[in-house]
């Protein structure tokens, strides 16, 4: 079974290295494990660090947001014929541990989309974050009829199915809302498994700005009406 | 009687018409695009050299003046204008999206040499 680790990086270089180096090389039930870093026009040294250490990047020519990335990702992943595609941070917000849980969850329980919910477990959390997220996902369920405890993780599992099915058109941050959308159009499996957040003055600065919740409304609201 | 103002912008009509028909005959712009712009100036030109008409539509839709009806109208035409031009901004912007995503993917990295199996 082949998985791909798909690292989305703008402008990361001071936490890149130490996060690609932290993840798995070997995972118990899969063949083959690839990184692949997304380097979307990063302005600093992001695709050296990459580079130092030996994983395999694409990048993009100018930057064009989160979503974009992470279907570059997804679309590398299809090219390679991949069984699970797996989207973490590059900010340091996730914890490398937590992926063999979703792939697990992804496989025992027959998933075709795990997000990992840093909201499933009582853990330290900004209130500023945990209220955005939480506007976030009532906008989720409002817009799309999807309940989900974390719709903007940034920790996901896709099956092979899913890499297949799910094509979204965000590209900034409005595409996490849009992968639980597509993922229900196309009858696919929803799982949510906890995961731990990591939060430090680093990946708060990086993480989503409360300010985004507006234009991200807009451009929902606009596709709707087109 | 025609008054100088009324000349004027009768005659800025003509220009904004004879714009859109040059550009649909260098095929910038489809026969539909430029139907509607026609249909947009020649409502304008009536407007323009008969004032009353608006006050008879007003008065037809309920509205006050012949000159709140124009309003009305041009806000609601504005305003979808703009709106079409966020959709075709959107769009735009998805189009460089994939092509700066096909450049990436013919381009990457070449492979590294630390790749294990289990």
């Amino acid at each position: 079974m082949k998985a791909q680790i798909i690292v989305p990086a703008f402008n990361e270089s001071q936490i890149i290295f130490k996060v690609l180096t932290s993840l798995p090389k070997k995972l118990k039930g899969i063949s083959d494990i690839e990184t692949i870093l997304v380097n979307d026009g990063s302005q600093d040294d992001t695709l050296e660090q990459a580079e130092k250490a030996k994983v395999q990047t694409v990048s993009h020519v100018i930057n064009r947001g989160l979503g974009a990335a992470i279907k570059t990702g997804i679309e590398w992943a299809k090219s390679k014929n991949t069984d699970i595609a797996i989207t973490f941070d590059s900010d340091g917000q996730h914890d490398s541990a937590d992926i063999p849980k979703i792939i697990k969850a992804l496989i025992t329980q027959k998933a075709d989309l795990v997000i990992g919910s840093r909201f499933l477990k009582k853990q330290k959390i900004p209130l500023d974050k945990l209220l955005i997220n939480k506007f976030a996902n009532l906008a989720t369920f409002l817009m799309f009829g999807v309940k989900s405890s974390d719709s903007q993780s940034g920790m996901r599992a896709f099956s092979k199915e899913a890499i297949k099915l799910i094509d979204f058109k965000g590209e900034r941050m409005d595409f996490s809302s849009e992968i639980l959308y597509e993922a229900k159009r196309n009858n696919l499996r929803i799982v949510e498994v906890p995961i731990k957040a990591i939060y430090t003055p680093y990946s708060r600065g990086k993480g989503q700005k409360h300010l985004n919740a507006i234009p991200i409304l807009i451009r929902f609201l606009v596709r709707f009406l087109r | 009687m025609i008054t100088s103002i009324q000349l004027v912008l009768a005659l800025f009509i003509i220009f904004a018409i004879s714009r859109a028909y040059l550009r649909f005959r260098e095929k910038v712009i489809t026969s539909a695009v430029f139907m509607l712009w026609s249909v947009v100036w020649l409502t304008a030109l009536i407007v323009v050299l008969s004032p009353p008409t608006t006050s008879k539509m007003a008065n037809f839709l309920g509205i006050g003046r012949g000159v709140d009806f124009v309003l009305y109208v041009s806000l609601a035409i504005l305003f979808y204008l703009v709106f079409r031009l966020y959709v075709m901004i959107e769009d735009l912007r998805h189009e460089i999206t994939y092509l700066v995503r096909q450049i990436a993917l013919q381009n990457p990295s070449k492979k590294p040499k630390r790749r294990r199996r289990t």
